[in-house]
Formats: structure tokens, C-alpha cells, sequence
């Protein structure tokens, strides 16, 4: 099977993975980058008849500096609160263009990129507006859970505990004071056709999210966790395991919504303590026991939700 | 066949726009443009403008939009006013940077605070160095042609700005004037469809807006800044096009009774309309008095100012801005720095005046110009004075 026989059929083999590249190796991601992973393999997926606009970010700051460019496919960055709005732009100019008859009918997706800060803080007004106008276009929310590329500032999906340089662990302070903000909901919200949760540790998964967001007629909402080493503080090499262990102990969860219905695309089947979790990275290690058994409660609550969410439907 | 037609300045702007046949328009609704995107809003809604009208949800949205569209090849149009201007005002700079020729019309009015509707031009000042093509409309008829000559200049190759033409809010925006209109067969060899030399196109793949470091920043810089002024010549091109076609005239500073004046108001917009009424005035009190109507903001007309206004005694310039704690008026400003090293340059009395919607009559004219007079016989000016404001 082939990628695209894979986009026919809605599902992916590993041995499908195309060999093309359309996001360049040469990049100043750092050793182990999640979002670099998410980049390589979202466009492999949707092949070259794809337009990314990228909000400012560790994504556009690593592939971008004049005169190079990681981008082999058309790439624009505008600024930083307004991607949505950008391939919005893109999407109605290729709509009536293609109406007048002055470029060729196809079908091009259109793909907007942001990072968690660009996406749920300063950027969810425009995210906002783009999803209830109906465009048809993917948003991908690559997720490092702060502000990597200006040095690791705290955002609102940012979770409770970590360790930030605007929220310190100190003598009064346990780091970051809320629980991540939950914008897939909030994207949910808009009765948009598909929306999912991924990460790069469950490949073949995000490739099938992927298809199934480009196949979707109408606005897609992807949320991508990427494990990010610099501001996680873990070992480089233990991206896709730090990932898959966000999985496995029920921190970050992998769902899909399509037309309102919500299903667990992973299950897992005996999971982790979140200490394992917690323990493996260098942002939590200020946490005491006491704290670790808040965010188990927590995340134990949150993902019994979820499964009765999804087992009524 | 081109027939006048009275109508509200607001839907003369939509009209152009539908003329035009923009694909895209994206905008968020703010007092006083509303009449020119609920106008253009039903010329798509009746079929009459094939475009895509997009209600974004705010005009930094409106701009990124316009941003998105334009880079994938499309003629793109929006209006905004005031706090939507300011509002936007980053991605302003992005789409100049970005060399998109986005048109827009902007219906000044004044920014908050305290927060007021009502017209005057502090908000196209704040945005001075945006990197736009600025055009100021006096009528309606001015109106309706710039909005046209905008999408030309615009996507020129020589060119490729964005271009924002200014309307006073209110004051030109809620008036109804008669406009001679164009049809399609007319405008389709002045303006012919858009074809844009570089665009987002998967079949030819490049990158937009890439980042640029310290060692290539100043030249890009550099090169955006001499193309700007170097758009003038593309302007004046256009502006004689317009007039052999169409048999109006346009200029960067349209001239009144100055030939032999020693005094000249200067002020762009639509108050110059009052301006010459008071000049005829002042002549007939046997005051040398003329008028330059400023229709070209950016690029800055230096050398037009220069052969204009060399040897003047005194300029009179009136901002509806005020530049608050600065050294005087925006537009009086640029005057004196323009002249700054010229011998035998002109005095330039700057007035603040028309703030927030409030009127200049004729009287007022002629009181600013006999004042300008008295402090060129006394050798002495303030920097600048708000002109009647209650004490």
C-alpha cells in the first residue's frame, strides 16, 4: 500500500511512509525536537499539494532564516496571533480563484501551524473566528506546553507543576498554578467536522488523523503534544518515549471527534503512574509527593471522563 | 458608457470596489466604514461582485486576511477606521514588508481616548511609516477614482504596495455627491485582471516571510524604502493615464490661486473644499492667499513641496491630528523638515484644528491665515496651537 492508496483507504501501514521530504533535513530544530517530527511527518502525509501557513514560533524560527528555507512545499509566516486568519486568507483566495477560472481546479490543503501559545493564547481569537466561519482548512496545534523558542515562558497549556522561566519554582511557588488549558474542547466547541488529539510517539495514528482531517470538508482541528528536550529538560534522545509515556499514564490522551462523536483512538490498557512521567523530566522535579499525588488524582478523574464520554456514544 | 450618479461617497468607494472585481474582501465592521462593507456585502450577495466577503472577527484578522489572500493571488480589498486601524497596525507594516498590493479605504476618524465616532485624521498619522501608499480623497468623485487608480498602482510591477486611500469620515463617507461611474468595457484596459508575479502556488514552491538576521535585514530594508519613492513616478504615470482616459486630473498637491500667493493653506482631505472658499475671501481682502490640497501622503512628495512652496513668505498648514507632546502638527512637520536647508524657506505656522469631527468654517480659514501673517511680521511662531478650543 502506498500513501496514496493510505489517503484512499483512510487508514496507514508503516511501510506506506513515503520516501519524499517535503520539510527539509538542515533545520536549526534542536537535537530532538518534537515539532520537527510532527512538521516531517504532517507533510509526508499530505503529500505536495499543500500551502502551510506558520504562526511565529519554534516551528518558523527553525526553518525560516533568509535566505533558507526547510519549506518544500509554499510556506508563509505573517506573524504570531493571526495564522488562522492567514490560511483563511489562502483558502477563499484559492476558492473564487479557482471559481473565475483563473488557476487550475484541484485540491490544495490548506494548513495552518502554530504552537501551543500561538494557537490557545494569542491566537485563539483568530483560531476562533477561522473555525466557526467554516474554512476549509487543518489546524495543527504543535504542543511543546510553553514558549520554547523565546525561552521557555509559561502559556496556558503549559501543565500544573512545570517549571517555566516566568513560572518559577520557588519558596512560595510550586511553578506553573493552573491545569492546561483544554482548547481541542474548546475547538470541539465550534461543531467543526473532525477534531483530534495526537503525538508523535503513536505514528501510525497521526498519519490517520491526518488523512482524516484533510479529508474532511470544512475546518480540522488537530492537536499535536510534542515533546520538546530544551524546555521538558530530559534527555534528547527520549522524545518518543517521554511522549509515549504522556500517553500511557493518561496525561495526554489520543481522541478523535468527528461530527460530534468522540472515541478513544488509543487505549491504554494498563497505565503508568504519572510519577513516571513527572519523574523522567527536569521541569517537575521542584514537586513533592504530595503534589505528584494531586496531578495522579487529577489526571486519573479527568481520563474516567473521558472514557465514559466516549463509551456513551 | 460613464453616467453621474448621486449617491452616498460610501457606496461610490463600494463601487469602484465592485468594478474592480476584487476576489477577496475581508472586514470587520467600525463607524464610519460600515456603509462601504455592508454595501459591498450585498453587491456579493446579489451576484453583482464574484469575491469571497469574509466576516472576520476583528480587523487584525481583516488585515491578516487580506495578507493570506493577496499572497495566494488574489485582488484583495478592505476598509477599516480609527481603533480597527490601530488595531491591525502590525500586520500593516507586515504587508508592506511583504510587498502584497492589499487596497484599502480608510474612513478616518479619530482614536480614543476619550473615545469618539467622529472624523478626523490622528489615525492615518499614527501609522506614518507603515510602508503604505497613502492617498487622501477630497469629494466623491475623488473617491471613487482613487479606489480604482489604488488597485493599479498597487499590483504594478514596479510597484507591488499596498495603497491606502483616505476618505474623512462622515465628512466624505455619509455624504451623498453626485459621481460619474464607470462601466466594465471602460475600466478593463486601465484595469485589467491581477496577475501576480509571485504567489503561494504548489506548482511553483517558495517561502514567505522567512526571518531575517541582522546582516540582511537593513539592505531588504533599504530596498523596500527606495521602491516606495520610486512609486511616485508610477503614480504620476497613472495619474496622467487617468486623466487622458477619463479627463480628470490628479496631482500630489493640487494647487489653488498660487501662482502669485505669499501665504498657502495646506491640508489634506476634505476640508480644503472649505479652505478655498476661504482663499477667495483673503484675495478679496487683498491677501495674496492660495491652497495646496495634499492627495499624496506616501510616498512623501518632497520635490513637489519644494517647487510648490519655495519662496513662500508663510504656509499655513491645518492637522486634523494632533501629535501629542511632539513638536507640531504631522503634516506641518514634514513641511519644515522638507525646507529645513533650503534658502528663502517659507515660515510654517502649524495649526491643530478639526479634531474629533469638529467643523473649520471659512472664518476659520481666514483667522488661521491672518494669524500666520501676524507671527511672520513678529519673526516669531509656536511651535504649534489647537486651533478654536474653548479656554
Amino acid at each position: 500500500m502506498d500513501m496514496e492508496q493510505s489517503r484512499q483507504k483512510r487508514s496507514f501501514a508503516p511501510r506506506a511512509l513515503p520516501h519524499e521530504e517535503y520539510f527539509a533535513p538542515g533545520h536549526r530544530g534542536c537535537q530532538g525536537c518534537g515539532p520537527a517530527l510532527a512538521f516531517r511527518h504532517i507533510l509526508k502525509a499530505l503529500g505536495p499539494n499543500t500551502v502551510v501557513a506558520e504562526a511565529t514560533g519554534c516551528g518558523e524560527i527553525i526553518s525560516s532564516p533568509y535566505p533558507q528555507s526547510s519549506w518544500r512545499v509554499p510556506w508563509i509566516h505573517t506573524a504570531f496571533e493571526n495564522t488562522a486568519a492567514t490560511a483563511a486568507g489562502i483558502e477563499v483566495a484559492y476558492k473564487v480563484l479557482m471559481r473565475k477560472g483563473r488557476i487550475p481546479e484541484e485540491r490544495i490543503n490548506v494548513v495552518a501551524m502554530a504552537g501551543d501559545g500561538g494557537t490557545g493564547d494569542i491566537g485563539l481569537q483568530a483560531l476562533s473566528g477561522a473555525l466557526e466561519r467554516g474554512h476549509d482548512f487543518i489546524y495543527v496545534c504543535y504542543d511543546n506546553e510553553a514558549y520554547m523558542n523565546t525561552g521557555m515562558q509559561r502559556s496556558g497549556l503549559t501543565p500544573f507543576g512545570a517549571f517555566t522561566t516566568t513560572s518559577p519554582a520557588g519558596k512560595v511557588s510550586k511553578g506553573q498554578s493552573t491545569w492546561k488549558k483544554d482548547v481541542p474542547a474548546i475547538a470541539a466547541a465550534h461543531h467543526i467536522p473532525y477534531v483530534a488529539t495526537a503525538c508523535i510517539s503513536y505514528m501510525s495514528d497521526l498519519y490517520r488523523k491526518i488523512l482524516r482531517a484533510a479529508e474532511a470538508r470544512g475546518p480540522a482541528y488537530l492537536h499535536v503534544l510534542a515533546p520538546c528536550p530544551t524546555g521538558w529538560r530530559y534527555p534528547s534522545e527520549k522524545t518518543i518515549e517521554i511522549g509515549r509515556m504522556a500517553v500511557r499514564s493518561g496525561v495526554f490522551n489520543l481522541y478523535e471527534i468527528v461530527d460530534g462523536k468522540k472515541r478513544l483512538t488509543v487505549k491504554v490498557r494498563e497505565r503508568l503512574p504519572v510519577s513516571e512521567y513527572i519523574k523522567a523530566q527536569g521541569r517537575f522535579r521542584h514537586l513533592t509527593d504530595e503534589d505528584i499525588a494531586y496531578i495522579q488524582r487529577r489526571v486519573y478523574e479527568e481520563y474516567e471522563a473521558l472514557l465514559a464520554e466516549a463509551a456513551q456514544i | 458608457m460613464a453616467r453621474i450618479v448621486g449617491m452616498e461617497i460610501s457606496a461610490a468607494c463600494s463601487e469602484a470596489v465592485t468594478l474592480a472585481d476584487a476576489d477577496v474582501i475581508a472586514a470587520y465592521p467600525i463607524t464610519p466604514q460600515t456603509h462601504i462593507v455592508e454595501h459591498l456585502s450585498e453587491q456579493v450577495a446579489d451576484g453583482r461582485l464574484d469575491a469571497e466577503y469574509i466576516n472576520v472577527e476583528s480587523e487584525h484578522s481583516a488585515m491578516s486576511c487580506c495578507i493570506g489572500a493577496a499572497a495566494a493571488g488574489a485582488r484583495t480589498f478592505t476598509a477599516t477606521a480609527a481603533q480597527g486601524l490601530a488595531l491591525m497596525s502590525e500586520m500593516l507594516y507586515i504587508a508592506s514588508g511583504m510587498r502584497l498590493p492589499i487596497v484599502m479605504a480608510l474612513v478616518t476618524r479619530t482614536l480614543s481616548a476619550p473615545l469618539s465616532i467622529w472624523g478626523d485624521q490622528s489615525d492615518i498619522m499614527s501609522v506614518r511609516d507603515c510602508g503604505w501608499i497613502v492617498l487622501f480623497a477630497e469629494n466623491g468623485q475623488e473617491v471613487y477614482d482613487m479606489t480604482l487608480q489604488a488597485f493599479r498602482i498597487a499590483e504594478d510591477e514596479r510597484v507591488i504596495f499596498p495603497v491606502m486611500v483616505c476618505l474623512d469620515g462622515f465628512h466624505l463617507s455619509h455624504v451623498i455627491e453626485p459621481v460619474e461611474i464607470l462601466d466594465r468595457a471602460e475600466i478593463a484596459p486601465f484595469l485589467p485582471p491581477y496577475k501576480p508575479k509571485y504567489r503561494l502556488d504548489p506548482h511553483n514552491v517558495l517561502t514567505m516571510g522567512a526571518f531575517a538576521m541582522p546582516e540582511y535585514f537593513s539592505e531588504i530594508k533599504k530596498r523596500q524604502d527606495e521602491e516606495l519613492v520610486s512609486s511616485y513616478h508610477v503614480i504620476l504615470e497613472v495619474w496622467r493615464e487617468w486623466e487622458e482616459r477619463f479627463g480628470r486630473h490628479y496631482e500630489p498637491l493640487n494647487p489653488y490661486r498660487v501662482d502669485d500667493a505669499e501665504v498657502v493653506v495646506v491640508i489634506a482631505g476634505t476640508f480644503a473644499g472649505t479652505a478655498r472658499v476661504a482663499v477667495d475671501r483673503l484675495r478679496e481682502k487683498g491677501i495674496k492667499a492660495g491652497l495646496a490640497s495634499l492627495k499624496l501622503w506616501r510616498p512623501f512628495p518632497r520635490d513637489d513641496i519644494k517647487r510648490l512652496f519655495a519662496r513662500r513668505r508663510v504656509l499655513t498648514v491645518v492637522d486634523r491630528a494632533l501629535s501629542v507632546g511632539g513638536a507640531g502638527g504631522p503634516v506641518a512637520n514634514e513641511l519644515r523638515a522638507a525646507f529645513y536647508h533650503e534658502d528663502g524657506r517659507p515660515w510654517v505656522a502649524s495649526f491643530v484644528a478639526g479634531l474629533s469631527g469638529r467643523d473649520i468654517l471659512a472664518e476659520d480659514f481666514v483667522e488661521m491665515v491672518e494669524r500666520s501673517l501676524e507671527y511672520a511680521k513678529k519673526g516669531e511662531f509656536p511651535p504649534y496651537e489647537m486651533y478654536g478650543v474653548r479656554e
